[in-house]
């Protein structure tokens, strides 16, 4: 099965019934299984006119209570910034895929590349947290999709699919499990009949009951600066200080149950760090380099956000040189670099041609070079 | 004594305490008319769920009504009421906001969803400026005024708004002014009840912002100019498009039956799921 079409099955498989996308090449796949599946299913995917309408869609769906996914790529992302802060704002589950191609700009639409990593987390304005997962093969596009729906509804953000055209369009066998053996999580919402005026709906760190719309429970809903109650409050600033971190703390207390890694660097000297379709070639070098007797492990990143600077370190005192992989030119780097340069040395090879995999034997190059 | 209590205050949100509109702002007599146009159907505030955009106009549901609110980013208030819809078609949704909110940056929601025909109340309280930031030329803005941004002037030519979303499709469009409160609230109770995109554009006076750029700071001045301003669309009929220029066509301006989206999706699910319609 593909990669996108894998992804559109896990968001069905996760209890999605609201989808908005617009058309945008290489995610299109995604939209199309979603557009045939879903209303068989009691669900739809809406056509919008443009991704800002689409992201505004599914945020407002969630209100309504309904799972809710958009799928795009980089520059469908760029258009949804705005309202995916809005998302983290106001605290709403959905799911944002995006299937990553060559950029900047309109770029080279086909081919993958890991451009918008940094994006995810920064690109919205102020200061907020995120879930990004960062799927490796077709059967991922199922399972993180799933994952992501759960996370999403657990933690009440929007929760990013970090792929890329090399992963959407990869076709493997992928194994879709019995639904009753999928766990599935829905929102905690507050009691029916609880008197409006006393539900605390927002701002909690372990995640507030959310008043979603319909129910009566007479939810004012506002991106301003607001407190608990949903209130808004422009005057105090000791309000958007609570605002602000009462939504990153949310993310950050419970980064542990969010966070996702592989691996298997056990007894390794030098480890690769990747994510995504690099860390296929990534394990790729690292088996061969053991065949040669060169003790070479792996750390595969699944959760790139929030970032898992407690595995970097854990993976850094352990090696002596560590190696990132990338399909860019450097992008999480920095990131892993500032946790990791304490205890060992840390270099990045990009691809040989941004848009294309690390070829293994270029791995294996420098795993020698770091070596002399 | 007893205490005295507005009719309509039951619908106001209990921690709501003071209104944050100016002196003379029409927003007050828009507020009123969609209270009593839900009240006079029999309607409470949870058969609605309320959404609107940023600026002065997006505050008259948000946080004063006790319902369900949201209240979102700039110009995209209709695309987040289509999910809602969606998402909840048995419920009614309103969207109120302004003419810069509705028309400038959100001026392709408007015109996409009046095609699709999506059952809603789109309420655009049209003041001809961006008064919450300071009075900056909205695309209504009266050619020649000036303004914090014109400052020499307007050089463009206005929207007809009512007229745009009558050609992009709407099924139920009707205009008014804040000089005409019972007339508004009689349109609104039918644009509550139609099944489609119901868009009512509200000229609502902004003493403070536009009057000031244009001389005219009393609200009372602006809602008697407003009553010489209108006519009818049978007298409007008569009149040369250079008589009409400084004319507003009050009324019902278009009232049809059409497919009506949410209505659509329903019978595809139940074609996607082996049904009939």
């Amino acid at each position: 099965m593909m990669g996108n079409v894998a992804c559109a099955e896990g968001a069905i498989a996760a209890g999605c019934e609201f989808t908005a996308g617009y058309p945008i090449t290489p995610a299109t796949e995604v939209a199309n299984r979603l557009a045939e599946r879903l209303p068989q299913v009691g669900g739809a995917f809406f056509q919008m006119e443009d991704e800002i309408s689409a992201i505004a869609a599914v945020i407002g769906a969630s209100w309504v209570g309904r799972k809710s996914m958009t799928v795009t790529s980089g520059p469908g992302i760029s258009l949804m910034l705005e309202n995916i802060g809005f998302a983290i704002g106001v605290e709403t589950p959905c799911v944002v895929v995006n299937v990553q191609r060559g950029a900047p700009t309109t770029g080279m639409p086909t081919v993958g590349v890991q451009g918008d990593m940094v994006q995810a987390k920064r690109g919205s304005h102020g200061d907020y947290e995120i879930i990004a997962l960062c799927p490796s093969s077709p059967q991922e596009m199922f399972d993180h999709t799933i994952i992501a729906f759960n996370y999403a509804e657990r933690y009440r953000t929007p929760v990013f699919i970090l792929s890329d055209a090399f992963v959407g369009h990869m076709r493997e066998e992928v194994v879709i499990p019995e639904p009753e053996k999928i766990r599935t999580e829905y929102r905690k919402i507050p009691e029916p009949g609880t008197d409006p005026q006393k539900i605390k709906g927002f701002l909690d760190e372990d995640v507030a009951a959310m008043p979603i719309f319909g129910r009566g429970f007479k939810a004012h809903v506002t991106s301003s600066c607001h407190d608990e109650y949903g209130k808004r409050n422009l005057i105090d600033i000791s309000a958007l200080d609570n605002f602000i971190r009462k939504l990153s703390n949310k993310i950050l207390k419970h980064k542990e149950e969010i966070i996702l890694v592989e691996r298997d660097y056990e007894g390794a000297e030098i480890v690769l760090v990747s994510y995504g379709a690099v860390a296929r070639a990534a394990a790729m070098a690292a088996a061969q380099a053991r065949k040669d007797g060169i003790p070479v492990g792996t750390l595969r990143l699944i959760t790139a956000w929030p970032f898992p600077e407690e595995e970097i370190e854990k993976m850094a005192r352990q090696a002596k040189r560590v190696i990132v992989l990338e399909n860019n030119l450097g992008q999480i780097y920095p990131y892993i670099k500032a946790e990791a340069a304490r205890y060992a040395d840390v270099s990045f090879l990009p691809p040989r041609l941004v848009g294309e995999i690390q070829d293994p034997e270029d791995i294996l190059r420098k795993i020698r070079e770091v070596l002399k | 004594m007893n205490e005295l209590v507005h009719p309509l205050h039951r619908f106001i949100r209990p921690s709501s305490k003071h209104s944050t509109f100016c002196p003379g702002c029409g927003d007050g007599t828009v507020t009123q008319s969609i209270l009593r146009a839900i009240d006079g159907l029999g309607m409470e505030l949870d058969d609605f769920i309320f959404v609107s955009g940023i600026g002065c106009a997006a505050w008259i549901p948000s946080p004063f009504f006790n319902a369900d609110v949201l209240h979102t980013t700039h110009g995209r208030p209709i695309a987040f009421a289509f999910g809602i819809k969606m998402g909840l078609p048995d419920k009614k949704v309103m969207v109120v906001s302004g003419d810069g909110d509705l028309v400038a940056i959100g001026g392709n929601h408007l015109i996409q969803n009046a095609r699709r025909n999506v059952e809603m109340v789109v309420l655009c309280v049209n003041n001809g400026i961006y008064g919450m930031t300071g009075g900056q030329a909205a695309p209504t803005t009266p050619m020649g005024i000036k303004t914090t941004t014109t400052p020499y002037g307007t050089v463009e030519n206005v929207f007809n708004i009512s007229k745009l979303v009558m050609a992009a499709g709407a099924s139920f469009v009707a205009c008014w002014t804040t000089a005409h409160p019972k007339q508004l609230t009689n349109s609104i109770k039918k644009a509550i009840q139609k099944k489609g995109f119901a868009f009512i554009e509200v000229f609502s006076q902004c003493p403070i912002q536009f009057g000031r750029k244009t001389g005219v700071e009393s609200a009372v001045q602006m809602l008697e100019d407003y009553k010489r301003r209108s006519v009818t669309p049978k007298e409007a009929a008569k009149l040369s498009d250079e008589e009409l220029k400084d004319r507003i066509v009050v009324g019902e301006l278009i009232d049809l039956e059409k497919p009506e989206m949410s209505e659509e999706v329903r019978k595809m699910k139940s074609k996607a799921q082996g049904g009939g319609e």
